[in-house]
């Protein structure tokens, strides 16, 4: 069966700054739309479809269109946290080949940092109205990063996996960041403490923001934003730059079950029918960009994509496969990742960003000879509900 | 003093009936007449079936830790300066699933483990209001 070649990325952009006062949520959608056109060698008008969380600075998925000054013929406001970029990236697809656009735009943008939001810490806020998951939910305390912390703890009682097992993906990641100089200056202007390479030590005794979770298995709060064009095959011949096919995609949500399994990410359901459709398996993959709002996001992806056995993912990180230059593949996060490089609330656009890269040959930490990457975007909170995103790529 | 606990908050068609029965110091879940699935979070049709006819049960309120986390930095101003707390999701013996918090423990980083068993305790909040069901070691 033949790799599909319906749709490409054509145009990418990453807001360069992580901290920057100087600009709103839309204008960094609006500058990184202009950017990731220019990169496609697209025009404003040639875009027919806009993709959007519809929650950017608070404006609509309808409002968006209006704010650009597009006329689009579809739009699509899937909004399921920070994978939403990477079900956007497979909606395109389907409409794509469907003849429905040509043109797909998604975009992404937010001054978290500046807007001082304490995501990870701030605990339940009483805003909008009661539902039967926040009146059973908002009473305890729960904090975001104490949701991860959950899954990180069952994790480490069910399946033996260490602390400092965990530490190798921080320790792996900043090791790329230091080599992305938007991600060295991201890090000196959010005033990490030693900007610089770091050990499983250091990630060990970084302070526990909630137990077992320490500093350093979390993602920084930063600004930023970034856009992502995808075309159909006519308009991708003529692009600028090589195109990268999306090739496989699947998605799926999952949600606190009396008696489930909570180590198991909706990943081991969105990846099935995304390496099927692709005809690819894991150990092809040259590139994972896997969604790292803390370390146990990426060990259980890594796991539930299939890329090691369900339980054996702490032994898989810390065997040294994660590195660019590792001749075990994949790499993973070879842009530094929310960890350290990016991450304004919504990481997954970036997924898709760096996957392109490494699949046009242009990341600061380029693996040789990339062929396929895999973008799979995590959002709403492990522990509780989320949504699960692959996306399959390949170079042209 | 510290701010109140963010509360449940009515009209809240689904849950009103557990939160109601706090009052009565009960711990309630449903099972599905058709199905017979355990219901929770609570709600007004079977999420197995999409059934209408469930009947709700008092909890013997004995239990495990299914798994747990404590939570040193809390900005919201109800926990802020709790000190370290534990969150919990507790395995009722009856079959269902509850978020709470373990209390009566002097350490919860040395003295919560996961699948350690655990007894309700009420959180009682006055007279009138819901009382929060947490845990205790067994
Ligand atoms: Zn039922």
């Amino acid at each position: 069966m033949a790799q599909r070649r319906d749709a490409a990325i054509v145009g990418i952009h990453e807001y360069p700054l992580r901290v920057d006062g100087s600009v709103s949520a839309l204008q960094i959608k609006a500058e990184c739309a202009a950017r990731s056109l220019e990169d496609a060698g697209l025009s404003w008008q040639d875009v027919d479809a806009v993709y959007d969380t519809g929650g950017d600075q608070g404006i609509s998925g309808l409002a968006i269109a209006e704010y650009f000054g597009l006329k689009p013929r579809l739009i699509d406001t899937t909004y399921v946290g920070g994978s939403s970029f990477e079900f956007h990236a497979n909606h395109a697809l389907s409409m794509i080949a469907a003849g429905k656009c040509n043109v797909a735009l998604l975009t992404y943008g937010a001054t978290a940092h500046s807007d001082r939001r304490a995501i990870g810490t701030a605990g339940a806020t009483s805003a909008g109205p009661a539902t039967f998951v926040n009146n059973m939910e908002d009473p305890w305390g729960l904090t975001l990063i104490g949701n991860y912390a959950m899954v990180k703890n069952r994790h480490m009682h069910q399946y033996g996996t260490t602390n400092e097992q965990f530490a190798h993906i921080s320790v792996a990641t900043r090791r790329h960041a230091m080599r992305n100089p938007e991600a060295v200056k991201a890090m000196t202007d959010l005033q990490f403490v030693g900007v610089r390479e770091i050990t499983v030590s250091d990630v060990l005794e970084s302070r526990l923001i909630a137990y077992p979770l320490h500093l350093l298995e979390c993602c920084m709060v930063s600004d930023g934003g970034g856009a992502v064009v995808i075309a159909s095959p006519e308009v991708a011949r003529n692009a600028r730059k090589k195109p990268v096919w999306i090739i496989g995609t699947g998605e799926a949500t999952k949600y606190r079950e009396n008696g489930g399994d909570i180590t198991v990410s909706a990943g081991a359901r969105a990846a099935k029918p995304a390496f099927g459709e692709a005809g690819v398996t894991p150990a092809e993959i040259d590139v994972l960009m896997a969604y790292d709002s803390f370390s146990i996001t990426v060990m259980c992806l890594i796991e539930d994509l299939g890329f090691c056995a369900k339980g054996e993912g702490g032994a898989y990180v810390s065997e040294g496969h994660l590195g660019f230059d590792d001749p075990r593949k994949p790499a993973l996060n070879t842009d530094g990742g929310g960890l350290s490089s990016n991450h304004p609330g919504q990481r997954g656009i970036f997924l898709l960003i760096e996957a392109a890269r490494q699949l046009r040959g242009e990341s600061t930490s380029q693996v040789n000879d990339a062929k396929l990457a895999v973008a799979v975007g995590n959002g709403g909170q492990l522990g509780s509900r989320h949504a699960t995103a692959v996306t399959i790529l390949a170079a042209d | 003093m510290a701010a109140a606990r963010p509360q449940p908050r009515f009209p809240e068609l689904d849950t009103q009936p557990f939160w109601d029965a706090t009052k009565r110091r009960e711990l309630m879940y449903q099972t599905c007449d058709g199905c017979h699935a355990v219901i929770f979070y609570p709600r007004r049709h079977c999420p197995e079936c999409g059934g209408r006819d469930t009947a709700w049960h008092v909890s013997r309120g004995e239990g495990t830790v299914y798994t747990f986390s404590v939570i040193m930095q809390s900005r919201h101003p109800a926990f802020a300066d709790l000190g370290a707390y534990a969150v919990a999701y507790v395995d009722l013996d009856e079959g269902f699933r509850l978020m709470s918090n373990i209390v009566g423990v002097a350490d919860p980083v040395q003295d919560v483990k996961c699948g350690m068993r655990v007894r309700l305790r009420w959180e009682d909040q006055g007279a009138d209001a819901v009382a929060l069901p947490m845990f205790e070691p067994a």
